[in-house]
């Protein structure tokens, strides 16, 4: 007898949900040779304005964890992503065309690259973060914070998980909060990420993906006065300089497009890059 | 009548004859209890079916700015104290400091003992009985459990009154009402109104909170609205913002209608006040619809109908920033409170 296929329907991830868009628009995911895989959710602009919403309420609780905290929360994701290993190549294979081996490894180097990020969430405060000498009898010390919510515009050309959770991973290092644009021609693996992520430590709202064009998303994501931090890693093919200068009408942190093979490398900088220094003066006890 | 010092008010005598007699509670739970009963199903589809309008561009517009008006700013804290009421002044008097084409809204709504502070920070704007200006509310009458000897409830009127309040936010003995003691119940509405009287012999307008939370079935919110509007209230108010389930819109439905069948009775205008749990421009935008499809669009004025809310305002004022510039604004860009 044959047995009917249920097909997944792929859905937002926000505020820890999976929700459909809200303008119940889907498009058609295609494979590397042009047949239909499944429907996307289209989002929309409201959908992206709703995982704000959801990001900001989640950024105090995420910022607030401890660091050694988030560095174990991280690292769960590594070791879900392991267990579903098979699920994220068949997905990679039939969006990107690459064969099991290739695939294979752009897991492996996904899941390590969640561990590399894992391990800096109680260390770079020591590496960035310094006492400054000051003329006087005071500590004056200075540490990096989370500069709170990111839009991220996630790598849209070649390795699709890979591209995002190199995007991703080092935002969520420092405690912000996290709203990317998947991948639009390779969706898939961004929003089976998102059931990892659901399963896993990550509270809700912590990191929220948003699957459609980045084209119509991002204007909306750069002009929006909620969001503090920009990270235009995957905008290359869009018109940057204009998302830059609306971004600038709110005083954004804004990273530009990378492309090439290494776009969006390992470094702590990435992290750093959404970070603000404070400094305090406090006064040394005399004896 | 059940206690004494109640007996030297009168009530209206047009609600007499309509009662059919004294204001006992025979008399009263023979009429309140022979209007037709509420079909909840019902009630509840047509809420959600008037919840799903679609409002865009022009008509948001001038929903969003027509909300403004309509908000009792509300702090209804222990904590307040005279410098968040004068902030809260404030904000009253300007919404929104980026546009001084902002609105105003329609009063704020304070404790009685902030009545006065309240009155100096509005200085000029305060309209004191004229329709320009922000008025003052004041909850009264052991506000919010209604837990007080009627003595003291009308002490806390008069001194509310006397310090310049021109709203009144009375909340009914809801344990009397469900005992079944509506002569009680009608017979405090009425005292409290007369005590909304001023030195000058104007009136301060009365709003009745029913407490719609804790009456438990839509029955009972029919039965005490027509009690409140039948002691003289000039306002029905769903809740005290203290109890959940707050104002819903079923409940503020169920309570429009009663408005809608007083007015084609007698030709008067009662106000309603939905308050409490209403957060969002998207939820009020609601409420205006099920106004306009019940009462009319005329009732959309501050002097028939309100709404009590102090988060409300703030993602009124997002959305009103959203239509401004194109952009999504944040709150940051709004004061908090």
């Amino acid at each position: 007898m044959n047995r009917l296929a249920i097909p997944k329907t792929y859905k937002l991830y926000i505020g820890g949900k999976f929700p459909r868009s809200e303008s119940g628009r889907v498009y058609e995911v295609l494979s590397h040779k042009g047949e239909f895989l499944a429907n996307a959710a289209k989002g929309s602009r409201k959908d992206a304005r709703d995982a704000v919403v959801a990001a900001r309420s989640a950024l105090g609780g995420w910022a607030g964890a401890t660091a050694y905290n988030r560095g174990q929360v991280l690292y769960r994701i590594a070791e879900l992503l392991e267990g579903r290993r098979s699920q994220f190549i068949d997905e990679i294979m039939s969006c990107e065309g690459v064969n099991a081996a290739a695939a294979s490894a752009q897991v492996d180097e996904a899941i390590d690259r969640w561990v590399w990020y894992a391990g800096w969430a109680d260390k770079y405060v020591q590496v960035a973060g310094n006492a400054n000498p000051v003329s006087g009898p005071f500590f004056n010390l200075s540490v990096p914070e989370p500069t709170g919510i990111v839009a991220i515009i996630a790598p849209q050309s070649a390795e699709s998980l890979l591209g995002l959770v190199s995007a991703i991973a080092p935002a969520l290092v420092a405690g912000n909060t996290v709203v990317v644009v998947a991948n639009e021609s390779a969706p898939l693996p961004a929003i089976s990420l998102g059931e990892v992520l659901a399963t896993s430590d990550v509270p809700g709202g912590v990191v929220n993906i948003v699957t459609g064009s980045p084209a119509e998303i991002a204007p909306w994501l750069a002009s929006h006065a909620d969001v503090n931090a920009l990270d235009l890693v995957g905008a290359g093919d869009l018109d940057w300089v204009e998302l830059q200068i609306s971004a600038a009408d709110t005083l954004k942190r804004v990273l530009p497009p990378e492309t090439g093979a290494d776009a969006a490398a390992p470094a702590l900088s990435r992290i750093l890059a959404f970070t603000e220094l404070k400094t305090v003066w406090h006064t040394k006890a005399i004896l | 009548m059940t206690s004494s010092p109640l007996a030297t008010y009168q009530p209206d005598q047009r609600a007499l004859a309509l009662i059919g007699g004294e204001a006992t509670d025979a008399n009263l739970r023979r009429y309140l209890h022979g209007i037709p009963g509420i079909d909840a199903v019902g009630l509840e589809a047509r809420a959600a079916d008037l919840g799903t309008r679609s409002i865009k561009t022009s008509s948001k517009r001038w929903a969003i700015d027509t909300i403004i008006g309509l908000i009792d700013l509300t702090t209804l804290e222990g904590a307040d104290t005279p410098g968040k009421v004068r902030s809260l002044v404030a904000k009253a008097l300007v919404p929104d400091p980026g546009d001084p084409g902002c609105p105003r809204v329609a009063a704020v709504c304070v404790y009685g003992d902030m009545v006065g502070t309240a009155v100096v920070a509005l200085g000029a704007a305060h309209a004191n009985g004229g329709t320009e200006g922000v008025n003052v509310a004041a909850v009264a009458t052991a506000f919010p459990s209604g837990r007080a000897s009627i003595s003291v409830k009308l002490a806390d009127v008069r001194a509310s009154v006397a310090a310049g309040a021109d709203e009144i936010d009375m909340v009914i003995d809801r344990g009397a009402f469900l005992a079944g003691r509506f002569g009680q119940v009608y017979d405090e509405i009425v005292a409290v109104k007369d005590a909304c009287r001023r030195a000058d012999g104007s009136m301060a307008h009365l709003k009745v909170i029913l407490e719609t939370g804790e009456l438990n079935t839509y029955d009972n919110v029919r039965r005490a609205s027509w009690l409140a509007i039948l002691a003289g209230g000039d306002f029905i108010k769903t809740s005290t913002g203290k109890v959940t389930p707050a104002a819903t819109l079923p409940v503020t439905l169920s309570m429009l209608e009663v408005v809608r069948d007083w007015h084609r009775l007698t030709g008067v205008r009662i106000g309603v006040k939905p308050a409490g749990g209403i957060r969002t421009s998207k939820d009020a935008i609601k409420y205006l619809v099920t106004v306009a499809e019940t009462v009319g669009e005329e009732w959309l004025v501050p002097h028939l109908f309100r709404f009590g809310a102090s988060s409300l305002l703030n993602d009124v004022l997002l959305q009103r920033q959203k239509m401004a510039t194109g952009h999504y604004s944040g709150p940051d860009y709004v004061t908090i409170d």
